[in-house]
Protein backbone atom coordinates (compact mmCIF):
# COMPACT_ATOMS: atom_id res chain seq x y z
CA UNK A 1 0.00 0.00 0.00
CA UNK A 2 1.02 3.34 -0.78
CA UNK A 3 1.46 6.30 -2.79
CA UNK A 4 3.38 6.10 -6.32
CA UNK A 5 6.21 8.14 -4.48
CA UNK A 6 6.37 5.82 -1.48
CA UNK A 7 5.93 2.63 -4.14
CA UNK A 8 8.86 3.78 -5.67
CA UNK A 9 11.13 4.07 -3.24
CA UNK A 10 10.05 0.97 -1.22
CA UNK A 11 11.11 -1.18 -4.54
CA UNK A 12 14.07 0.89 -4.94
CA UNK A 13 15.17 0.16 -0.92
CA UNK A 14 13.88 -3.21 -0.94
CA UNK A 15 11.43 -2.97 2.04
CA UNK A 16 8.26 -1.03 2.55
CA UNK A 17 8.88 2.76 3.71
CA UNK A 18 6.55 5.12 4.47
CA UNK A 19 6.06 8.93 3.96
CA UNK A 20 8.21 10.71 6.41
CA UNK A 21 11.20 8.32 6.61
CA UNK A 22 15.15 9.24 5.84
CA UNK A 23 16.21 6.74 3.85
CA UNK A 24 19.43 6.13 1.52
CA UNK A 25 18.67 5.51 -1.66
CA UNK A 26 20.64 4.32 -4.79
CA UNK A 27 20.49 6.25 -7.89
CA UNK A 28 19.78 5.24 -11.26
CA UNK A 29 20.27 8.64 -12.93
CA UNK A 30 22.78 11.52 -12.03
CA UNK A 31 22.52 15.06 -14.66
CA UNK A 32 24.17 18.30 -14.45
CA UNK A 33 24.54 21.13 -16.93
CA UNK A 34 27.19 23.68 -17.60
CA UNK A 35 25.98 26.10 -14.86
CA UNK A 36 25.52 23.60 -12.03
CA UNK A 37 28.74 21.17 -12.92
CA UNK A 38 31.65 23.39 -11.50
CA UNK A 39 30.43 23.33 -8.00
CA UNK A 40 29.33 19.50 -8.07
CA UNK A 41 33.19 18.86 -9.89
CA UNK A 42 34.41 20.82 -6.27
CA UNK A 43 31.93 19.07 -4.14
CA UNK A 44 33.01 15.67 -5.65
CA UNK A 45 36.88 16.33 -5.50
CA UNK A 46 36.14 17.77 -1.62
CA UNK A 47 34.83 13.98 -1.12
CA UNK A 48 37.63 11.86 -3.30
CA UNK A 49 40.69 13.59 -2.80
CA UNK A 50 42.58 12.11 -0.44
CA UNK A 51 44.38 15.95 0.80
CA UNK A 52 41.65 17.98 0.67
CA UNK A 53 40.13 18.03 4.33
CA UNK A 54 41.54 16.98 7.52
CA UNK A 55 38.75 14.62 8.56
CA UNK A 56 38.46 12.82 11.85
CA UNK A 57 39.11 8.80 11.90
CA UNK A 58 37.22 6.87 9.91
CA UNK A 59 34.74 4.43 12.36
CA UNK A 60 35.72 0.90 11.80
CA UNK A 61 33.62 -1.32 9.88
CA UNK A 62 32.44 1.58 7.49
CA UNK A 63 33.16 1.38 3.69
CA UNK A 64 36.10 3.11 2.12
CA UNK A 65 35.74 6.51 1.03
CA UNK A 66 34.48 6.42 -2.57
CA UNK A 67 37.05 7.69 -4.87
CA UNK A 68 35.99 8.08 -8.21
CA UNK A 69 32.52 8.25 -10.07
CA UNK A 70 30.43 5.51 -8.87
CA UNK A 71 29.41 4.59 -12.31
CA UNK A 72 30.20 6.25 -15.85
CA UNK A 73 26.80 5.25 -17.55
CA UNK A 74 24.52 6.59 -15.00
CA UNK A 75 25.89 10.31 -15.06
CA UNK A 76 24.60 12.74 -17.92
CA UNK A 77 26.40 16.41 -18.43
CA UNK A 78 24.41 18.47 -20.08
CA UNK A 79 25.69 21.72 -21.81
CA UNK A 80 22.49 23.52 -22.37
CA UNK A 81 22.16 26.94 -20.04
CA UNK A 82 24.67 29.57 -22.20
CA UNK A 83 25.72 27.25 -25.45
CA UNK A 84 27.13 27.72 -27.62
CA UNK A 85 29.35 30.04 -25.09
CA UNK A 86 27.97 33.67 -24.81
CA UNK A 87 31.16 34.98 -23.22
CA UNK A 88 34.76 33.67 -22.04
CA UNK A 89 33.72 33.08 -18.16
CA UNK A 90 31.07 30.65 -19.66
CA UNK A 91 33.39 29.58 -21.94
CA UNK A 92 35.77 28.92 -19.53
CA UNK A 93 33.52 27.10 -17.04
CA UNK A 94 32.35 24.74 -20.02
CA UNK A 95 36.41 24.26 -21.07
CA UNK A 96 36.62 23.23 -17.03
CA UNK A 97 33.96 20.78 -17.12
CA UNK A 98 34.94 19.72 -20.12
CA UNK A 99 38.09 18.23 -18.73
CA UNK A 100 36.68 16.64 -15.72
CA UNK A 101 34.66 15.01 -18.14
CA UNK A 102 37.91 13.84 -20.11
CA UNK A 103 39.60 12.86 -16.95
CA UNK A 104 36.66 10.98 -15.16
CA UNK A 105 35.93 8.80 -17.98
CA UNK A 106 32.60 10.44 -18.53
CA UNK A 107 31.36 10.07 -22.15
CA UNK A 108 27.61 11.36 -21.73
CA UNK A 109 28.37 14.89 -22.24
CA UNK A 110 25.74 16.33 -24.41
CA UNK A 111 25.58 19.53 -26.58
CA UNK A 112 22.31 19.27 -28.43
CA UNK A 113 19.65 20.76 -26.58
CA UNK A 114 18.13 20.83 -22.87
CA UNK A 115 19.53 18.67 -20.67
CA UNK A 116 16.50 17.19 -19.34
CA UNK A 117 14.47 16.60 -23.16
CA UNK A 118 17.82 14.81 -24.38
CA UNK A 119 17.65 12.34 -21.24
CA UNK A 120 14.24 11.88 -21.80
CA UNK A 121 14.47 11.36 -25.59
CA UNK A 122 17.60 8.96 -25.21
CA UNK A 123 15.76 7.08 -22.69
CA UNK A 124 17.95 7.06 -19.68
CA UNK A 125 14.65 7.32 -17.50
CA UNK A 126 11.89 4.74 -17.27
CA UNK A 127 9.35 3.96 -14.67
CA UNK A 128 10.43 3.52 -10.96
CA UNK A 129 13.80 5.30 -11.71
CA UNK A 130 14.88 7.29 -8.79
CA UNK A 131 17.22 10.45 -10.66
CA UNK A 132 18.75 13.37 -8.68
CA UNK A 133 19.81 16.49 -10.96
CA UNK A 134 21.65 19.96 -10.41
CA UNK A 135 18.45 21.28 -11.97
CA UNK A 136 15.28 22.25 -10.19
CA UNK A 137 13.15 21.15 -13.39
CA UNK A 138 14.83 17.60 -13.26
CA UNK A 139 11.06 16.66 -11.93
CA UNK A 140 10.03 16.50 -15.30
CA UNK A 141 10.50 12.78 -15.50
CA UNK A 142 8.01 12.18 -13.01
CA UNK A 143 6.02 12.32 -16.03
CA UNK A 144 7.55 8.49 -16.71
CA UNK A 145 6.51 7.24 -13.46
CA UNK A 146 10.67 8.07 -11.90
CA UNK A 147 11.10 9.72 -8.72
CA UNK A 148 13.27 12.32 -10.11
CA UNK A 149 14.23 15.63 -8.53
CA UNK A 150 16.03 18.48 -8.52
CA UNK A 151 19.25 19.01 -5.89
CA UNK A 152 21.99 21.60 -5.51
CA UNK A 153 25.49 21.09 -6.54
CA UNK A 154 27.35 19.43 -3.78
CA UNK A 155 24.29 17.08 -3.56
CA UNK A 156 25.22 16.22 -6.94
CA UNK A 157 28.80 15.58 -6.08
CA UNK A 158 28.11 13.29 -3.75
CA UNK A 159 25.91 11.70 -5.94
CA UNK A 160 28.97 11.34 -8.58
CA UNK A 161 30.88 9.32 -6.10
CA UNK A 162 28.57 7.54 -3.80
CA UNK A 163 25.63 6.93 -6.54
CA UNK A 164 23.17 7.14 -3.68
CA UNK A 165 21.23 10.49 -2.04
CA UNK A 166 19.43 10.98 1.12
CA UNK A 167 15.88 11.61 0.92
CA UNK A 168 12.48 12.00 3.77
CA UNK A 169 9.80 9.92 1.56
CA UNK A 170 7.29 12.68 1.28
CA UNK A 171 3.96 12.75 1.42
CA UNK A 172 1.71 13.33 -1.49
CA UNK A 173 -0.79 16.21 -2.48
CA UNK A 174 -3.19 14.49 -5.70
CA UNK A 175 -4.21 16.54 -8.34
CA UNK A 176 -6.68 15.09 -10.38
CA UNK A 177 -7.55 16.57 -13.59
CA UNK A 178 -11.34 15.55 -14.99
CA UNK A 179 -13.05 16.96 -17.94
CA UNK A 180 -11.78 17.55 -21.66
CA UNK A 181 -9.80 20.97 -22.86
CA UNK A 182 -11.76 23.38 -24.92
CA UNK A 183 -10.06 23.80 -28.26
CA UNK A 184 -6.96 26.49 -27.80
CA UNK A 185 -6.59 24.99 -24.03
CA UNK A 186 -4.02 22.96 -23.35
CA UNK A 187 -1.85 21.17 -20.24
CA UNK A 188 0.33 24.09 -20.15
CA UNK A 189 -3.33 26.22 -19.12
CA UNK A 190 -4.01 23.23 -16.62
CA UNK A 191 -0.47 23.62 -14.87
CA UNK A 192 -0.37 26.99 -14.67
CA UNK A 193 -4.26 27.10 -12.94
CA UNK A 194 -3.06 24.45 -10.70
CA UNK A 195 0.13 26.36 -9.82
CA UNK A 196 -2.14 29.27 -9.08
CA UNK A 197 -4.55 27.41 -6.81
CA UNK A 198 -1.61 25.65 -4.74
CA UNK A 199 0.43 28.57 -4.80
CA UNK A 200 4.56 28.81 -4.64
CA UNK A 201 5.23 27.16 -1.86
CA UNK A 202 1.48 24.94 -1.54
CA UNK A 203 3.48 22.01 -2.13
CA UNK A 204 6.91 22.63 -0.41
CA UNK A 205 8.33 18.92 0.96
CA UNK A 206 5.45 17.17 -0.92
CA UNK A 207 5.29 14.57 -4.16
CA UNK A 208 2.29 15.92 -6.43
CA UNK A 209 0.87 12.96 -8.58
CA UNK A 210 -1.10 14.36 -11.17
CA UNK A 211 -4.21 11.89 -12.14
CA UNK A 212 -7.72 11.38 -13.72
CA UNK A 213 -9.03 10.76 -16.42
CA UNK A 214 -7.70 14.33 -18.37
CA UNK A 215 -4.21 13.34 -17.62
CA UNK A 216 -4.70 9.54 -18.54
CA UNK A 217 -5.35 11.11 -22.51
CA UNK A 218 -2.46 13.20 -22.55
CA UNK A 219 0.28 12.50 -24.66
CA UNK A 220 3.71 11.96 -23.08
CA UNK A 221 4.93 15.58 -24.22
CA UNK A 222 2.15 17.10 -22.60
CA UNK A 223 2.67 15.08 -19.52
CA UNK A 224 6.03 17.02 -18.97
CA UNK A 225 4.75 19.79 -19.23
CA UNK A 226 2.50 18.96 -16.01
CA UNK A 227 5.54 17.45 -13.95
CA UNK A 228 8.04 20.31 -15.35
CA UNK A 229 6.46 22.27 -13.34
CA UNK A 230 5.65 20.63 -10.04
CA UNK A 231 9.00 22.33 -8.62
CA UNK A 232 7.20 25.85 -9.02
CA UNK A 233 4.76 24.50 -6.04
CA UNK A 234 7.75 23.75 -4.00
CA UNK A 235 6.96 19.65 -4.92
CA UNK A 236 9.89 17.83 -4.72
CA UNK A 237 8.61 15.47 -7.44
CA UNK A 238 5.62 15.59 -10.12
CA UNK A 239 4.70 11.73 -10.71
CA UNK A 240 2.27 10.65 -13.13
CA UNK A 241 1.39 7.07 -12.83
CA UNK A 242 3.26 5.00 -15.80
CA UNK A 243 0.57 3.46 -18.53
CA UNK A 244 0.36 2.39 -22.27
CA UNK A 245 1.63 5.68 -23.29
CA UNK A 246 4.53 5.58 -21.22
CA UNK A 247 5.16 2.37 -22.64
CA UNK A 248 5.13 3.59 -26.31
CA UNK A 249 6.86 6.93 -25.77
CA UNK A 250 9.88 4.97 -24.60
CA UNK A 251 9.45 1.92 -26.73
CA UNK A 252 12.00 2.72 -29.61
CA UNK A 253 14.19 4.67 -26.73
CA UNK A 254 15.24 2.05 -24.60
CA UNK A 255 16.20 -1.72 -24.01
CA UNK A 256 15.80 -1.01 -20.59
CA UNK A 257 12.96 -3.85 -19.12
CA UNK A 258 10.83 -1.71 -16.23
CA UNK A 259 7.50 -2.74 -14.34
CA UNK A 260 4.42 -0.32 -14.39
CA UNK A 261 4.42 0.39 -10.51
CA UNK A 262 0.88 2.00 -9.61
CA UNK A 263 -0.23 3.68 -6.30
CA UNK A 264 -1.59 1.51 -4.32
CA UNK A 265 -4.26 2.50 -1.90
CA UNK A 266 -2.30 5.76 -1.34
CA UNK A 267 -3.19 7.93 1.54
CA UNK A 268 -3.00 11.13 -0.17
CA UNK A 269 -2.26 14.15 2.64
CA UNK A 270 -4.82 16.10 0.31
CA UNK A 271 -6.22 15.98 -3.43
CA UNK A 272 -7.74 19.17 -5.53
CA UNK A 273 -9.67 18.23 -8.55
CA UNK A 274 -9.68 20.65 -11.85
CA UNK A 275 -12.48 20.39 -14.19
CA UNK A 276 -10.21 21.76 -17.09
CA UNK A 277 -13.69 21.90 -19.39
CA UNK A 278 -14.42 24.87 -17.67
CA UNK A 279 -10.62 26.23 -18.22
CA UNK A 280 -9.67 29.00 -20.47
CA UNK A 281 -6.19 30.15 -21.64
CA UNK A 282 -4.53 30.70 -18.31
CA UNK A 283 -2.04 33.36 -18.31
CA UNK A 284 1.07 33.71 -14.98
CA UNK A 285 2.14 37.07 -14.13
CA UNK A 286 5.02 39.07 -12.97
CA UNK A 287 6.72 38.28 -10.48
CA UNK A 288 5.48 34.97 -9.09
CA UNK A 289 4.81 31.76 -10.65
CA UNK A 290 1.59 31.51 -8.67
CA UNK A 291 0.23 34.68 -9.80
CA UNK A 292 -2.28 33.16 -12.46
CA UNK A 293 -5.17 34.79 -14.24
CA UNK A 294 -7.31 33.71 -16.59
CA UNK A 295 -6.15 35.45 -20.21
CA UNK A 296 -8.76 37.65 -20.07
CA UNK A 297 -7.88 39.81 -17.32
CA UNK A 298 -4.55 40.53 -19.35
CA UNK A 299 -5.74 40.96 -23.04
CA UNK A 300 -4.83 43.21 -25.17
CA UNK A 301 -1.16 44.00 -23.43
CA UNK A 302 1.38 44.96 -25.60
CA UNK A 303 4.06 42.60 -25.64
CA UNK A 304 7.76 43.17 -27.30
CA UNK A 305 8.88 39.85 -26.98
CA UNK A 306 7.46 36.36 -27.50
CA UNK A 307 9.60 33.45 -26.93
CA UNK A 308 8.32 29.67 -27.34
CA UNK A 309 10.76 27.10 -26.20
CA UNK A 310 12.19 25.47 -22.93
CA UNK A 311 12.13 21.93 -20.93
CA UNK A 312 8.60 22.93 -20.47
CA UNK A 313 7.33 23.63 -24.06
CA UNK A 314 9.87 23.12 -26.55
CA UNK A 315 8.84 20.10 -27.89
CA UNK A 316 7.66 19.17 -31.31
CA UNK A 317 4.10 19.33 -30.49
CA UNK A 318 4.46 22.89 -29.40
CA UNK A 319 6.46 23.82 -32.22
CA UNK A 320 2.78 21.91 -34.23
CA UNK A 321 0.98 24.00 -32.32
CA UNK A 322 2.50 27.36 -32.77
CA UNK A 323 3.16 26.65 -36.78
CA UNK A 324 -0.38 26.10 -37.10
CA UNK A 325 -1.40 29.09 -36.23
CA UNK A 326 1.87 30.89 -37.48
CA UNK A 327 1.42 29.73 -41.15
CA UNK A 328 1.24 32.34 -43.37
CA UNK A 329 0.73 34.83 -41.24
CA UNK A 330 3.49 37.75 -39.98
CA UNK A 331 4.83 38.70 -36.86
CA UNK A 332 3.21 42.12 -35.78
CA UNK A 333 5.82 44.88 -36.50
CA UNK A 334 5.32 46.06 -32.68
CA UNK A 335 6.66 43.18 -31.72
CA UNK A 336 9.46 40.24 -31.88
CA UNK A 337 9.64 36.43 -31.33
CA UNK A 338 12.29 33.91 -30.55
CA UNK A 339 12.15 30.14 -31.53
CA UNK A 340 14.28 27.46 -29.15
CA UNK A 341 13.34 23.55 -30.18
CA UNK A 342 14.50 21.95 -26.85
CA UNK A 343 16.37 19.29 -28.36
CA UNK A 344 18.00 18.19 -31.78
CA UNK A 345 15.62 16.03 -32.73
CA UNK A 346 12.98 17.97 -31.93
CA UNK A 347 14.57 20.95 -34.48
CA UNK A 348 15.24 17.98 -36.81
CA UNK A 349 11.75 16.86 -36.57
CA UNK A 350 10.37 20.56 -37.02
CA UNK A 351 12.69 21.02 -40.11
CA UNK A 352 10.99 17.95 -42.10
CA UNK A 353 7.69 19.29 -41.57
CA UNK A 354 8.81 22.68 -42.57
CA UNK A 355 7.83 24.47 -38.82
CA UNK A 356 11.10 26.13 -39.05
CA UNK A 357 10.22 27.39 -42.53
CA UNK A 358 7.01 28.99 -41.32
CA UNK A 359 8.65 30.79 -38.38
CA UNK A 360 11.49 32.42 -40.03
CA UNK A 361 8.87 33.33 -42.94
CA UNK A 362 6.62 35.00 -39.86
CA UNK A 363 9.82 36.89 -39.25
CA UNK A 364 10.91 34.55 -35.87
CA UNK A 365 14.48 34.11 -34.44
CA UNK A 366 15.11 30.26 -34.55
CA UNK A 367 18.14 29.81 -32.29
CA UNK A 368 19.95 26.44 -31.88
CA UNK A 369 18.45 24.17 -29.27
CA UNK A 370 19.34 25.07 -25.76
CA UNK A 371 17.62 26.97 -22.85
CA UNK A 372 17.78 29.89 -24.64
CA UNK A 373 16.92 33.00 -23.40
CA UNK A 374 15.31 31.21 -20.01
CA UNK A 375 18.17 32.28 -18.04
CA UNK A 376 18.88 36.00 -19.63
CA UNK A 377 22.15 35.19 -20.40
CA UNK A 378 21.68 35.71 -23.95
CA UNK A 379 19.51 35.09 -27.27
CA UNK A 380 16.65 37.54 -26.25
CA UNK A 381 17.87 39.36 -22.79
CA UNK A 382 15.23 42.19 -22.14
CA UNK A 383 16.36 45.52 -21.66
CA UNK A 384 14.61 47.64 -18.64
CA UNK A 385 10.88 48.40 -19.33
CA UNK A 386 10.30 45.63 -21.58
CA UNK A 387 7.36 43.05 -21.32
CA UNK A 388 7.94 39.51 -22.60
CA UNK A 389 5.56 36.84 -23.16
CA UNK A 390 6.92 33.20 -23.11
CA UNK A 391 6.28 29.49 -22.61
CA UNK A 392 9.09 29.13 -19.99
CA UNK A 393 8.14 28.02 -16.40
CA UNK A 394 9.30 31.41 -14.30
CA UNK A 395 8.33 34.95 -14.68
CA UNK A 396 11.05 35.61 -11.81
CA UNK A 397 12.18 39.52 -11.36
CA UNK A 398 15.40 39.65 -13.70
CA UNK A 399 15.28 36.22 -15.02
CA UNK A 400 15.70 37.33 -18.87
CA UNK A 401 17.66 40.64 -17.92
CA UNK A 402 17.23 43.56 -16.57
CA UNK A 403 14.92 43.71 -13.61
CA UNK A 404 11.90 45.96 -14.29
CA UNK A 405 11.54 43.51 -17.55
CA UNK A 406 7.91 41.76 -17.54
CA UNK A 407 7.93 38.47 -17.80
CA UNK A 408 4.46 36.55 -18.13
CA UNK A 409 3.69 32.50 -18.86
CA UNK A 410 1.10 31.09 -20.99
CA UNK A 411 0.73 28.17 -23.52
CA UNK A 412 2.86 27.80 -26.83
CA UNK A 413 -1.04 28.76 -28.58
CA UNK A 414 -1.31 31.61 -26.52
CA UNK A 415 2.45 32.78 -27.39
CA UNK A 416 1.57 32.00 -31.35
CA UNK A 417 -1.56 33.88 -31.57
CA UNK A 418 0.09 36.65 -29.57
CA UNK A 419 2.95 37.08 -31.90
CA UNK A 420 0.51 37.83 -34.64
CA UNK A 421 -1.23 40.94 -32.92
CA UNK A 422 1.81 41.85 -30.83
CA UNK A 423 -0.28 42.19 -27.75
CA UNK A 424 -1.42 39.19 -25.31
CA UNK A 425 -4.39 37.27 -27.16
CA UNK A 426 -6.93 34.75 -26.46
CA UNK A 427 -5.65 31.66 -29.34
CA UNK A 428 -9.21 30.44 -29.15
CA UNK A 429 -10.24 32.31 -32.19
CA UNK A 430 -7.44 30.14 -33.79
CA UNK A 431 -9.25 27.21 -32.91
CA UNK A 432 -12.89 27.73 -33.81
CA UNK A 433 -14.31 24.84 -36.60
CA UNK B 1 26.09 42.16 18.36
CA UNK B 2 24.46 41.66 14.54
CA UNK B 3 22.44 43.56 12.23
CA UNK B 4 18.95 42.21 10.82
CA UNK B 5 18.42 42.00 6.58
CA UNK B 6 15.14 41.72 6.32
CA UNK B 7 13.75 40.59 3.45
CA UNK B 8 9.78 38.94 2.50
CA UNK B 9 8.12 36.01 1.38
CA UNK B 10 9.26 33.72 -1.89
CA UNK B 11 12.50 35.30 -2.06
CA UNK B 12 14.07 33.48 -5.08
CA UNK B 13 17.26 32.13 -5.77
CA UNK B 14 17.82 34.17 -9.28
CA UNK B 15 17.01 36.79 -6.77
CA UNK B 16 19.69 35.68 -4.39
CA UNK B 17 21.85 35.72 -7.48
CA UNK B 18 20.75 36.70 -10.90
CA UNK B 19 21.23 34.15 -13.70
CA UNK B 20 23.75 36.73 -15.64
CA UNK B 21 26.15 37.02 -12.38
CA UNK B 22 26.39 32.75 -10.96
CA UNK B 23 28.57 32.17 -14.39
CA UNK B 24 31.23 31.62 -11.83
CA UNK B 25 32.76 29.31 -8.67
CA UNK B 26 34.63 32.38 -7.14
CA UNK B 27 33.07 32.94 -3.97
CA UNK B 28 34.05 36.72 -3.77
CA UNK B 29 32.43 37.78 -6.91
CA UNK B 30 29.16 35.58 -5.62
CA UNK B 31 28.96 38.07 -2.57
CA UNK B 32 29.53 40.97 -4.57
CA UNK B 33 26.49 40.04 -6.87
CA UNK B 34 24.63 38.44 -3.92
CA UNK B 35 21.13 40.20 -3.96
CA UNK B 36 22.43 42.91 -5.87
CA UNK B 37 18.89 44.06 -7.76
CA UNK B 38 16.28 42.79 -4.84
CA UNK B 39 18.47 44.39 -2.07
CA UNK B 40 21.30 46.50 -3.88
CA UNK B 41 22.16 47.54 -0.30
CA UNK B 42 23.01 44.34 1.07
CA UNK B 43 26.50 43.28 -0.64
CA UNK B 44 28.04 47.04 0.24
CA UNK B 45 26.59 46.95 3.47
CA UNK B 46 26.51 43.44 5.24
CA UNK B 47 28.98 43.02 7.61
CA UNK B 48 30.79 39.30 9.15
CA UNK B 49 28.00 38.33 11.39
CA UNK B 50 24.90 39.55 10.59
CA UNK B 51 21.71 37.83 9.81
CA UNK B 52 19.27 37.57 7.07
CA UNK B 53 15.57 37.30 7.84
CA UNK B 54 13.00 36.26 5.49
CA UNK B 55 9.66 35.21 5.65
CA UNK B 56 7.87 32.11 3.28
CA UNK B 57 9.62 29.75 1.27
CA UNK B 58 12.87 31.48 1.13
CA UNK B 59 15.19 30.30 -1.79
CA UNK B 60 12.44 29.15 -3.91
CA UNK B 61 13.05 28.34 -7.28
CA UNK B 62 16.49 27.15 -9.07
CA UNK B 63 18.75 24.85 -7.78
CA UNK B 64 22.13 26.74 -8.14
CA UNK B 65 23.78 26.28 -5.06
CA UNK B 66 25.23 29.71 -5.80
CA UNK B 67 22.74 31.36 -4.11
CA UNK B 68 23.85 29.20 -0.92
CA UNK B 69 27.35 29.89 -1.96
CA UNK B 70 26.88 33.93 -2.54
CA UNK B 71 24.72 34.71 1.18
CA UNK B 72 27.26 32.61 2.96
CA UNK B 73 30.66 34.17 1.49
CA UNK B 74 28.85 37.89 2.24
CA UNK B 75 29.75 36.59 6.24
CA UNK B 76 25.84 36.09 7.03
CA UNK B 77 26.01 33.84 10.47
CA UNK B 78 22.62 32.57 9.74
CA UNK B 79 19.67 32.60 7.63
CA UNK B 80 16.29 32.80 9.60
CA UNK B 81 12.99 32.26 7.59
CA UNK B 82 9.55 31.34 8.29
CA UNK B 83 10.26 28.37 6.08
CA UNK B 84 13.08 27.25 3.70
CA UNK B 85 12.29 26.02 -0.31
CA UNK B 86 13.58 22.30 -0.04
CA UNK B 87 16.92 22.48 -2.89
CA UNK B 88 17.81 25.73 -0.92
CA UNK B 89 17.74 24.26 2.46
CA UNK B 90 19.71 21.17 1.65
CA UNK B 91 22.18 23.48 -0.13
CA UNK B 92 22.77 25.51 2.85
CA UNK B 93 22.94 22.71 5.36
CA UNK B 94 25.14 20.93 2.56
CA UNK B 95 28.11 23.85 2.63
CA UNK B 96 27.54 24.70 6.25
CA UNK B 97 25.14 28.18 6.09
CA UNK B 98 23.29 27.75 9.30
CA UNK B 99 19.70 27.68 8.30
CA UNK B 100 17.00 28.31 11.32
CA UNK B 101 13.42 27.74 11.02
CA UNK B 102 11.82 30.24 13.59
CA UNK B 103 8.45 31.58 12.17
CA UNK B 104 7.85 34.02 15.05
CA UNK B 105 11.28 35.91 13.94
CA UNK B 106 9.41 37.36 11.13
CA UNK B 107 8.60 39.94 14.18
CA UNK B 108 12.13 41.15 13.49
CA UNK B 109 12.82 44.21 11.47
CA UNK B 110 15.32 45.50 9.25
CA UNK B 111 18.23 47.26 11.10
CA UNK B 112 17.37 45.17 14.35
CA UNK B 113 20.38 44.37 16.71
CA UNK B 114 20.28 40.67 17.74
CA UNK B 115 22.70 38.28 19.16
CA UNK B 116 22.20 34.72 17.26
CA UNK B 117 23.74 31.57 18.77
CA UNK B 118 22.86 29.42 15.61
CA UNK B 119 23.74 26.07 16.77
CA UNK B 120 21.43 26.31 19.61
CA UNK B 121 18.72 27.82 17.24
CA UNK B 122 18.97 31.49 19.85
CA UNK B 123 17.86 34.58 18.65
CA UNK B 124 18.36 37.43 21.10
CA UNK B 125 16.29 40.41 19.63
CA UNK B 126 18.50 43.68 21.21
CA UNK B 127 16.31 46.17 19.96
CA UNK B 128 12.89 44.79 21.18
CA UNK B 129 14.49 42.48 24.21
CA UNK B 130 13.11 39.43 23.15
CA UNK B 131 13.93 35.94 22.44
CA UNK B 132 13.04 33.37 19.60
CA UNK B 133 13.47 29.95 19.70
CA UNK B 134 14.07 27.92 16.07
CA UNK B 135 12.78 24.67 15.56
CA UNK B 136 15.23 21.67 16.28
CA UNK B 137 16.74 20.22 13.11
CA UNK B 138 15.74 16.63 12.53
CA UNK B 139 18.54 14.38 13.67
CA UNK B 140 19.77 13.19 10.56
CA UNK B 141 20.29 16.94 9.50
CA UNK B 142 21.57 17.53 12.76
CA UNK B 143 24.27 15.22 11.74
CA UNK B 144 25.03 17.02 8.72
CA UNK B 145 24.99 20.47 10.54
CA UNK B 146 27.67 19.00 13.08
CA UNK B 147 29.80 17.31 10.63
CA UNK B 148 30.33 20.77 8.88
CA UNK B 149 28.42 19.74 5.84
CA UNK B 150 27.72 17.20 3.31
CA UNK B 151 31.11 16.06 2.22
CA UNK B 152 33.08 16.15 5.94
CA UNK B 153 30.06 13.85 6.86
CA UNK B 154 30.32 11.35 4.00
CA UNK B 155 34.45 11.61 4.52
CA UNK B 156 34.22 10.71 8.01
CA UNK B 157 31.60 7.83 7.77
CA UNK B 158 32.73 6.39 3.83
CA UNK B 159 29.50 7.05 2.47
CA UNK B 160 25.62 8.17 2.96
CA UNK B 161 23.81 6.55 6.23
CA UNK B 162 20.32 6.59 6.65
CA UNK B 163 19.16 7.10 10.59
CA UNK B 164 17.97 3.42 11.21
CA UNK B 165 21.30 2.35 9.70
CA UNK B 166 23.44 4.65 11.44
CA UNK B 167 26.24 3.51 13.89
Amino acid sequence: MGTLSEEILSRKVGRRVQAGEIIVVDLDLVMSHDTTTPLAMEAFYGLTRQESIQTTQTPAGSAARPTGIFDRSRVVIAFDHIVPAATIQAAALQRSIRSFAREQGLGQVYQEGVGHQIILEKGFVVPGDVVVGADSHTCTYGALGAFATGMGSTDIGVAYATGQTWFRVPETIAVRLIGQFAPGVFAKDAILHIVGILGADGASNFAVEFLGETVERMTQSERFTLSNMAIEMGAEVGLIAPDAVTVEYLRARTTRSFELLQPRAPQYAREIVVDVSRLEPQIACPPDVDHVVPLHEVEGLPIDQLFLGTCSNGRIDDLAIAADILRGQQIHPNTRMVVVPASREVYLEALRRGYIEIFTEAGALVEAASCGPCIGRHQGVLSAGERALTTMNRNFTGRMGDPTAEIYLGSPATIAASAITGVITDPRQHFVG
Amino acid sequence: MARVWRLGDNVNTDQIIPGRYNVTTDRAELAKRCLCEHRPDFAGGVAAGDVLVAGRNFGCGSSREHAAVALKASGLAAVVAISFARIFYRNAINIGLPVLIAPEAAALEDGDEIKIDAAAGVIRDLTHARVFQAEPLPEFVQRIVEAGGIIPLVRQQGRLTAPAMAD
